[in-house]
């Protein structure tokens, strides 16, 4: 029965934080929405068992990627009114884009449930007793070890590729080098001097 | 716990679910006396650092101090700017506040006194310190003011980096045990050094990830030196400048509350938890507790000694400690260790498992002459 309350709980913040998400007009309030209903459909991996997949979720999105989201989010200058008058502009190709998802996954479904599929091949095997990190990591460093590190290798070519289209070199400035900052000592940077009376020092 | 509850009758799922709630009650509340001692105890070891006597009046020794101050901050009145996002500004520091709590569900404090003894602990811990951020952020933005918009920015910028090197740090933990389980962390670390020093820490390996991890808990908890988010010289008080009365107390006791999980998860990771420090067979009379609490002081002593003796970085400097030092050093040594760990501890896998992989295997059919081809190849016509 608890259960069935910690489902239901869940599942129904989830969909009531993703509407606020596209319903709140503060955009701010719209991410920190957004990171409510990643941390509500965290709660339900943890309900079908999926603890790995839970703690990856919360850790990346709601660790990693919202807390840039709402970095960049909070710094934009929004014009409240501006961006509510966009509202009626972009409507039709909003609902237009919800449409065909909801298409796409009435589809899916529909193929699923009633094609020639036998009940082995619907739901993978699973065993009870290996933690689900252990069978995650059999699957990846194991049968798709090499599709697997071929994506670890997309990724660092998209960073190396950010990198190189956004950094420029500019000139005229001074970086600091540190190892230089640390060596320097009192004796290259100052200089005791004893001036007479009223002679004051020359620089 | 849940067993006792059902000798009294009731069935199984309201038996765990009291059992919980009083295992949860048992943590939390003693938590909250140990944040207020350990506020006095930071005020004292702070104070004669600086050849100052601390809180001295209130109490023997200035003992009831903290009290006095929580009950001094409930007795004041909230306010709540005008300008201020009213909900999310009182949210901020609950968040905090409980974010601090329950990242100790899954400590272990003796070893069977765990509330949750789950296989992912670790992530768990992860998951639950990346949540911190946002009470900070949240309060910051809130606060529509700007020193705490500056302080929020700050602490975004700051807890995400050097998450990413005590992401590097647990992970070369985690392939010394084999396991997130904190439970299993712990008992991995007996007699791990000659067979009979507790701890992960005087590994050659390990030692420069303790150290790693020692610096990142502080920034991460943003303790001095590295309380750029609530830099008074700069930004007033940071995040919690418009806070008052019991919001900023939550903050507060959020903030120390964190500190202590810091020192405890030092304690966990690299110097043998709730396991006495040598492995001899006398020591283990001693409640597995007393060990841990002992460790806990340990750390919460150097972070109170950092505090009081170590200047505040700049920003700048901060950036590049966290980027351009620890992420590269941990990194490398996650590298050495995994592979001294394959070196060392893991045989080359049993024929059954690569057999399961048929479709996977790299059969050499054609060393061109200089590998001699794999004898299933007999039955195939060689390539060429």
């Amino acid at each position: 029965m608890i259960q069935a309350i910690a489902f239901y709980i869940f599942a129904s913040v989830v969909i009531a934080s993703g509407a606020m998400t596209i319903l709140s007009r503060n955009p701010v309030h719209s991410v920190l929405w957004l990171i409510l209903a990643f941390f509500n459909a965290a709660g339900l991996m943890l309900l079908i068992g999926a603890e790995f997949i839970a703690m990856l979720l919360v850790i990346v999105y709601v660790g990693a990627v919202a807390v840039l989201f709402l970095f960049v989010v909070m710094m934009l200058d929004i014009d409240f009114a501006e961006l509510r008058a966009g509202v009626s502009r972009y409507l039709p190709f909003g609902l237009l884009i919800a449409l065909v998802l909801l298409a796409e996954i009435v589809l899916a479904i529909g193929v699923w449930n009633f094609a020639d599929i036998g009940p082995d091949t619907r739901l993978a095997q699973i065993d009870p007793s290996v933690p689900n990190i252990e069978a995650v990591g059999r699957a990846l460093y194991d049968r798709y070890l090499l599709i697997f590190e071929g994506a670890g290798i997309v990724l660092l070519v998209a960073m190396v590729g950010a990198i190189v289209l956004t950094h420029r070199e500019r000139s005229g400035v001074r970086p600091q080098n540190v190892s230089k900052q640390i060596k320097r000592r009192p004796e290259e940077a100052t200089r005791n001097t004893n001036p007479e009376v009223g002679k004051g020092i020359e620089l | 716990m849940t067993a006792f509850f059902e000798s009294l009758g009731m069935t199984y799922e309201w038996a765990w679910f009291i059992a919980t709630v009083c295992g949860i009650l048992l943590i939390a509340l003693p938590l909250m006396l140990a944040v207020a001692m350990i506020i006095y105890a930071d005020r004292k070891i702070w104070a004669a650092m600086a050849l100052r006597r601390g809180p001295n009046v209130v109490g023997p020794f200035g003992l009831l101090q903290s009290f006095a101050d929580g009950l001094k901050v409930f007795l004041k009145e909230t306010i709540i700017p005008t300008s201020a996002n009213r909900g999310l500004f009182l949210i901020a520091p609950i968040i905090t506040f409980t974010v601090a709590l329950i990242a100790w569900a899954v400590i272990p404090f003796s070893e069977t006194a765990v509330l949750a003894n789950i296989n992912v602990g670790l992530l768990y811990i992860l998951a639950a310190s990346s949540l911190g951020v946002y009470g900070v952020v949240i309060a910051g933005w809130a606060s529509n003011s700007k020193y705490p918009f500056y302080s929020a920015l700050r602490a975004a910028a700051q807890m995400v980096s050097y998450e990413v090197s005590i992401g590097f740090v647990l992970l070369a933990v985690v392939m010394y045990a084999g396991s997130f389980n904190m439970q299993t962390i712990i008992t991995g670390q007996q007699g791990h050094i000659f067979g009979f020093i507790n701890a992960y820490g005087f590994n050659p390996l390990l030692f420069p990830m303790a150290v790693v991890f020692l610096i990142s808990s502080m920034a991460e908890t943003a303790r001095a030196p590295f309380d750029l988010t609530e830099a008074e010289s700069e930004l007033v008080a940071g995040y919690q400048t418009e806070y008052s009365s019991m919001s900023f107390a939550l903050f507060w006791l959020g903030e120390y509350g964190n500190v202590i999980l810091m020192c405890a998860l030092n304690a966990v990771l690299f110097w043998g938890g709730w396991l006495p420090p040598v492995d001899w067979a006398p020591l283990y009379y001693i409640p597995g507790i007393v060990w841990f609490f002992l460790k806990i002081w340990c750390f919460f002593f150097i972070f109170s000694w950092v505090k009081a003796t170590v200047p505040r970085y700049r920003y700048d400097q901060l950036m590049r400690l966290g980027w351009k030092v620890f992420l590269p050093l941990s990194l490398i040594f996650v590298f050495l260790i995994s592979g001294w760990l394959m070196l060392t501890r893991y045989d080359p896998p049993p024929a059954s498992v690569t057999n399961d992989n048929q479709d996977l295997r790299w059969v050499i059919c054609d060393g061109g002459g200089l590998v001699e081809p794999d004898p299933e190849c007999a039955d195939q016509e060689p390539a060429g």
